[in-house]
């Protein structure tokens, strides 16, 4: 009970402290409406105003209709350019993609002489690269095909595939972006409130000022978790509810209560693993580099900026204990697909795992430096 | 005196902070040639009336004459800086703490633009004067208390100022150290003739010596004269009884002599405090050296003894916060032990430096102590009043600490230790800055508590009126107790004047100083005299490379002295080279995929197996009915399902049109935006297999053939398109990181008042800190490239000299970044959340790794032109992957050039020279 009583007013110290710091309130604030919302709606779909240039040496009606084809959003208005102009135009990243149609491609595809058209892909731009090639070689089949049936028969089988997405039938980039910078923004804000307010605990000699009272590592290292935690969730929760839902307009299949419950064990590992980060670093400067550097492959390698399936096996399995990646998980199952407790429940579990590692870890190794912070 | 021999004339000055009034209207001539003392209560204006005519702080109302012009003018201020020299209050707090005694007053010497030989030479002889030589090495932070202020004057004086403003230079400095304080400015004085001092002070015995006195009180002006002038005219013994009695009628009533009421000594008294051979080593250094000692309870203990002698490390050992190396402390006939709690209740704790929460007003800090002790909820607020009211904290309970002078947090420092009644205090100079009458106010409360309520306190002090107020006091040196007794018997030994001198003597025996130490010195000083005045007077160029040197050396010294930072910055990003490169993957592969076939005929199995067999799917278990295929998408285990519909073989064998049905989780754009395509491919690829088995005419089945050639990155591997996309990630991220605290952190520990009040101009602030951060850099960058062609196997095709050159610009532009958010914050937490929120997502997201920057839209497209990332990543593309070089991609440096000045001129006019 006198345990529970510290817990709360160390924590309400921290929420007062924080309050305080209003350059960090307005970050805090920015980072959870106008980044999300720039990120959301800046970050286009995955095909989007794709810069193509054409070089027609046919100048056939069939090459003008190809060239037709290729129109915003998913390109830009096509470049009509000489071969030379290819290279330079490559090389300095003006075109990611460069179709060539060759001298008397429409008589040979008539004469069903099969000819080839050829494809430059500025392999560099990768995301661009590979969708934007099935695009076109779509494209212009299907302008191929249209334009030979208006000639003469083509045979074709009568097998439709038909293709629909299901949880995003647009495939709108703005569902993916806005929630994907939200949990970006939780895991950033809340490893760097826990882990940057214990250095500063040290740095101005309030620790020590702690620990002569009678209370316990345990108690000091709880208070900051759950008010950091509370701060975080409520910030993250009000942004689900009103800047992606409200303002952007995405619709939420599942549960948000069940999903403030994840967000919460997601919390308790990486306020933990925050200030497992304040023990370990011996000054700011020290903690703002390690935050980074534990930070970045958190966001990038957690299945929220490229899909965990094909990353190789080792990262996989490492990103494993990373609570991000169960977190990103639970956060697509429940807010994309409705996933109800009953599918997302393994991620739930390994969350409480994760941060009960940590906070073991954390709680350790806050025992055993304490000594040396007053 | 005629006012042309005033060297600081203040008119009408008011200075407010926030609804505080901390000068009020005041003018004052202060006259030149002269020690001037400036006296007064906390809190009564007087730091501000320095920081205000030194310039440190910016003017609000009237005007200050400083040596001849306003120092409101920014030209006269940089004409008259190196004639100033300021040494704020508080122990070292213009000091770097890493850097070691030499280096920081070189650090002051170079700014002032001495020459390498004069500025030795001064070194020398400060440090030697001031008996800080044998310490030449050691970092300031690890110094004394009064080694600290020593190293501050020395600071302070090696431009040979004019006017030397010194606030509370002697506060928590030990009697010894105080005397030769004193002896060391009298030779300043003796050998730079016309040298005025202007010096504020709480010990008022220090205040007789001074030539000319300015009492405060309130934000004006009590009076001023000589000291003999001041107590004439009071009719009062002693300067301090004088001030008593200049002070208002109201304040003047609260004050009292202090009795001390005798102790009760009858009967056996229960210990308090047992030490018995108490011993701390930090390494080789033996801090505290085998002390005993037995405190009664009730009693009054008082600890003295020079700076750094280990009185702090005592008391930190008596309350647990250091277990001891050897020996044991008892606390009320219990070994302290950290883990124990309910002793911990028992005691209260007031340490040196304060320690409380400067987010949290008075009254916050107050009742949050009150909590964690577990006052009764409903005691809290009167309990709260109750200290307040005692340590008349009542005025400011709802101002924040850091709003405060010294002394009235000291006040509030004890307030908190008091608040849960301890039966034990353990104060750590608590009087350290606090005026007579608060003090004599502080005793009588202590006084109450040891003789009425029977707390056992144990107090250091360097004033040696309060030791004598003590029951017994023990004499501490090097970590050794050379004498325990009561105040009187000590005098009564050494057949001394009073206690001070018993106390200087103690010490000077004991360290060894018997003759005066400054014989030296002033043989030096005569030789100095000799040389032809310093340049530094008179010589102010607006831009000077030494200054800004200067702050490139400290910030270099200071990055080698924290090794580990560069460690992290150098062997992190490899690190993360390392995970992102083989990590982050760009080829989407291996995608599960199910099938419901509802035909399950030889033609829809062969279908599902043409799909399994591409090394973009991996076949996972047949789903069974529609339920199962609900639960395992929504699950996300599978990106895609295929629905074979019944009859599937017949109807296609009829030559009827067949649907199948694919769903792709929509969940990943980008990915089901690949999987579409992929699963068209392979539709099309089935189709004309099949075509082919049925078709064996000589019908064409397809029109033309699209040739795809990736270009740049033939096989389309994702390591040769991410690496040189995350080198200039990394280079953004961690040199900005590197560089966001430099300026931050000198904000927040106080040395940015070097700033203000040196010659030293906002360019060359920010770009002395930039340079050593953008070497860090550009070391960082050779190893990033090194590791992606040696261990990568990435191949460098175009010019690496162009990738350097635009390297160093970017990693410039990156490092202003960093300077950028520190110029304009003023924690350094916000610093690191802003750095992070400028850098992560700009360099992720807008700069082109991932998606083009000519793709974006809105904000994101604008910061992503704009951002210097977007073009570092066009030329580090160019030239790994293109083979380019200047011709092609020369243009992409302009904008990299570009943003240098803009960052640089935007962080100069966010960053304030003076404090507001």
């Amino acid at each position: 009970m006198r345990a529970l009583l510290n817990i709360f007013h160390l924590g309400i110290k921290e929420l007062r402290s924080l309050g305080r710091d209003k350059l960090m309130l307005a970050l805090i604030g920015f980072s959870f409406t106008g980044q999300v919302y720039m990120t959301a709606t800046g970050v286009p779909e995955s095909l989007h105003k794709a810069p193509i240039a054409i070089v027609d040496e046919d100048r056939s009606p069939l090459s003008s209709r190809i060239a037709n084809a290729f129109y915003p959003p998913h390109f830009l208005t096509p470049a009509m350019i000489e071969q030379y102009a290819t290279d330079p135009g490559m090389d300095t990243g003006l075109y990611t993609f460069v179709l060539d149609i060759p001298p008397d491609f429409q008589r040979d595809v008539l004469a069903g002489r099969q000819p080839t058209i050829q494809l430059n892909v500025d392999a560099t731009r990768m995301s661009q690269a590979f969708i934007g090639s099935s695009y076109i070689q779509n494209i212009v089949n299907g302008e191929v095909t249209t334009f030979v049936e208006g000639h003469r028969a083509v045979a074709t089988l009568p097998v439709e595939l038909e293709v629909r997405a299901r949880f995003n039938p647009n495939l709108s980039s703005v569902w993916f972006g806005s929630v994907m910078e939200v949990i970006n923004s939780i895991t950033m804000l809340s490893i760097i409130l826990t882990g940057a307010a214990l250095i500063r605990e040290r740095e101005h000699g309030t620790i020590e000022h702690l620990l002569a009272m009678p209370l316990t590592p345990f108690e000091i290292m709880m208070a900051k978790v759950w008010a950091m935690g509370l701060v975080v969730a409520v910030v993250a929760t009000a942004s689900l509810v009103f800047v992606v839902q409200g303002v952007l307009d995405v619709p939420i299949e599942g549960s948000i209560g069940l999903f403030v419950a994840g967000m919460t064990l997601h919390l308790f590992a990486t306020t933990s693993m925050g200030i497992f980060m304040g023990t370990v670093a011996r000054s700011m400067p020290q903690m703002g580099l390690l935050m980074i550097i534990v930070l970045l492959p958190l966001q990038m390698l957690s299945g929220g900026t490229t899909p965990r399936e094909s990353m190789p096996e080792l990262v996989q399995n490492l990103m494993l204990a990373a609570p991000t990646t169960h977190f990103v998980a639970l956060a697509q199952a429940i807010l994309y697909r409705g996933a109800g407790f009953g599918i997302v429940w393994p991620e739930f579990l390994a969350l409480l795992a994760i941060g009960g590692v940590f906070f073991v870890l954390a709680l350790g190794r806050f025992r055993k430096t304490i000594g040396s912070m007053a | 005196m005629s006012a042309a021999a005033s060297i600081v004339r203040v008119q009408g000055v008011s200075l407010r902070y926030g609804d505080n009034l901390a000068l009020d209207d005041l003018s004052l001539d202060i006259p030149g040639n002269r020690m001037v003392g400036l006296i007064g209560p906390d809190g009564v204006g007087k730091s501000s009336l320095m920081s205000l005519l030194t310039g440190a702080r910016a003017m609000q109302a009237g005007r200050i004459d400083v040596l001849g012009g306003n120092i409101a003018d920014a030209a006269h201020r940089r004409a008259v800086c190196p004639r100033i020299a300021y040494m704020p209050q508080g122990l070292g707090r213009n000091l770097y703490h890493t850097l070691s005694v030499f280096e920081n007053v070189d650090f002051f010497g170079r700014l002032f633009g001495h020459e390498r030989a004069e500025r030795h030479a001064r070194i020398a002889e400060l440090l030697n004067s001031t008996g800080l030589a044998p310490f030449r090495d050691r970092p300031a932070g690890k110094l004394s208390g009064g080694m600290k202020q020593k190293l501050g004057l020395c600071c302070a004086l090696i431009h040979d100022p004019d006017l030397l403003v010194l606030d509370e230079p002697t506060t928590g400095v030990d009697p010894l150290s105080r005397v030769q304080f004193w002896e060391l400015i009298d030779h300043l004085r003796a050998r730079h003739a016309g040298m005025s001092v202007l010096v504020s002070t709480a010990y008022m015995d220090e205040a007789e010596r001074f030539d000319w006195l300015v009492a405060m009180e309130a934000g004006r002006i009590l009076a001023t004269g000589t000291a003999s002038d001041l107590r004439a005219r009071t009719g009062a013994g002693t300067l301090e009884a004088a001030f008593i009695r200049l002070l208002p009628e109201a304040k003047r009533q609260s004050h009292r002599d202090v009795a001390i009421p005798p102790r009760d000594t009858g009967g056996a008294q229960e210990i308090a405090i047992e030490a018995h051979g108490l011993t701390m080593r930090f390494g080789d250094f033996v801090a505290v050296d085998h002390v005993d000692l037995k405190i009664e309870r009730g009693e009054i203990f008082g600890f003295l003894g020079s700076n750094g002698c280990g009185k702090t490390t005592t008391m930190k050992m008596l309350t647990g916060l250091l277990p001891p190396s050897e020996g044991e402390a008892r606390l009320f006939g219990r070994v302290v032990d950290a883990g124990n709690l309910d002793t911990r209740k028992r005691v209260g704790y007031m340490s040196q430096a304060f320690s409380l929460y400067t987010e949290l007003t008075v009254r916050q800090n107050l009742e949050l102590h009150a909590r964690l002790f577990h006052l009764p909820e409903a005691e809290i607020p009167g309990r709260v009043s109750e200290v307040a009211e005692r340590f008349l904290l009542g005025p400011v309970m709802d101002a924040l600490p850091d709003a405060l002078p010294l002394g009235i947090r000291q006040r509030l420092s004890l307030a908190v230790a008091v608040i849960h009644r301890p039966d034990l205090l353990i104060l750590d100079e608590p009087t350290s800055g606090v005026d007579p009458v608060a003090r004599d106010g502080f005793w009588e409360l202590m006084i109450d508590l040891a003789r009425r309520d029977k707390v056992t306190i144990f107090i250091s002090t360097h004033f040696m009126n309060e030791a004598e107020r003590c029951d017994r006091i023990s004499l501490m040196h090097a970590g050794k107790v050379l004498a325990s007794d009561s105040p009187a018997a000590l005098v009564e030994r050494g057949g001394h004047a009073s206690l001070e001198a018993a106390f200087i003597d103690y010490l000077k025996e004991a360290s060894g100083l018997d003759a005066e130490p400054a014989a030296e010195p002033q043989a030096q000083a005569a030789k100095m005299r000799a040389q032809p005045p310093g340049p530094a007077h008179g010589r102010i160029d607006r831009f000077s490379l030494q200054r800004l040197f200067s702050y490139t050396r400290r910030e270099a010294l200071e990055l080698r002295r924290d090794p580990l930072r560069g460690t992290i910055a150098l062997f992190g990003t490899v690190l993360l080279l390392f995970i992102m490169g083989y990590g982050i993957s760009m080829d989407v592969e291996n995608l599960r995929f199910a099938v419901l076939d509802r035909d399950q005929t030889t033609l829809s199995q062969n279908y599902a197996l043409d799909l399994g067999g591409s090394r973009y799917f991996i076949a996972q278990p047949p789903i069974a009915d529609y339920d199962e295929l609900d639960r395992r998408m929504r699950s996300g285990e599978l990106s895609l399902t295929l629905e074979i519909p019944p009859h599937f073989a017949r109807d296609l064998e009829r030559g009827d049109s067949v649907r199948i049905g694919a769903w792709i989780d929509g969940a990943m754009p980008t990915r089901a935006e690949n999987v579409l395509g992929y699963v068209q491919a392979m539709h099309q690829g089935w189709l004309m297999e099949q075509a082919r088995r049925h078709y064996t005419g000589n019908l064409p089945i397809s029109l033309m053939t699209i040739e795809t050639r990736f270009r740049y990155n033939p096989d389309v591997k994702s390591l040769p398109a991410i690496v040189p996309a995350v080198i200039p990630m990394l280079l953004m991220l961690i040199p900005a990181m590197l560089s966001a605290l430099s300026v931050v952190r000198e904000k927040e520990l106080g040395s940015i008042l070097n700033l203000y009040v040196t010659p030293v101009t906002k360019p060359e602030f920010l770009l002395g800190k930039q340079l050593p951060y953008i070497g860090l850099a550009m070391v960082n960058f050779f190893l990033l490239c090194a590791l992606a062609v040696f261990a990568f196997g990435v191949p460098h095709k175009g010019d690496f000299l162009l990738l350097t050159v635009a390297a160093l610009l970017y990693v410039t532009s990156a490092t202003g970044l960093g300077l950028l958010i520190s110029a304009f914050t003023r924690s350094q937490i916000a610093a690191i959340f802003g750095t992070t929120i400028a850098t992560t997502v700009p360099a992720t997201r807008f700069s082109g790794m991932l998606d083009p920057v000519s793709t974006l839209e809105g904000g994101a497209r604008l910061i992503g032109e704009i951002y210097p990332t977007t073009y570092f990543l066009n030329i580090s593309r160019g030239t790994f992957s293109k083979a380019l070089g200047f011709a092609d991609l020369g243009f992409s440096l302009l904008p990299l050039a570009i943003a240098i000045p803009v960052i640089l001129a935007l962080s100069v006019a966010l960053l304030k020279k003076q404090e507001r």
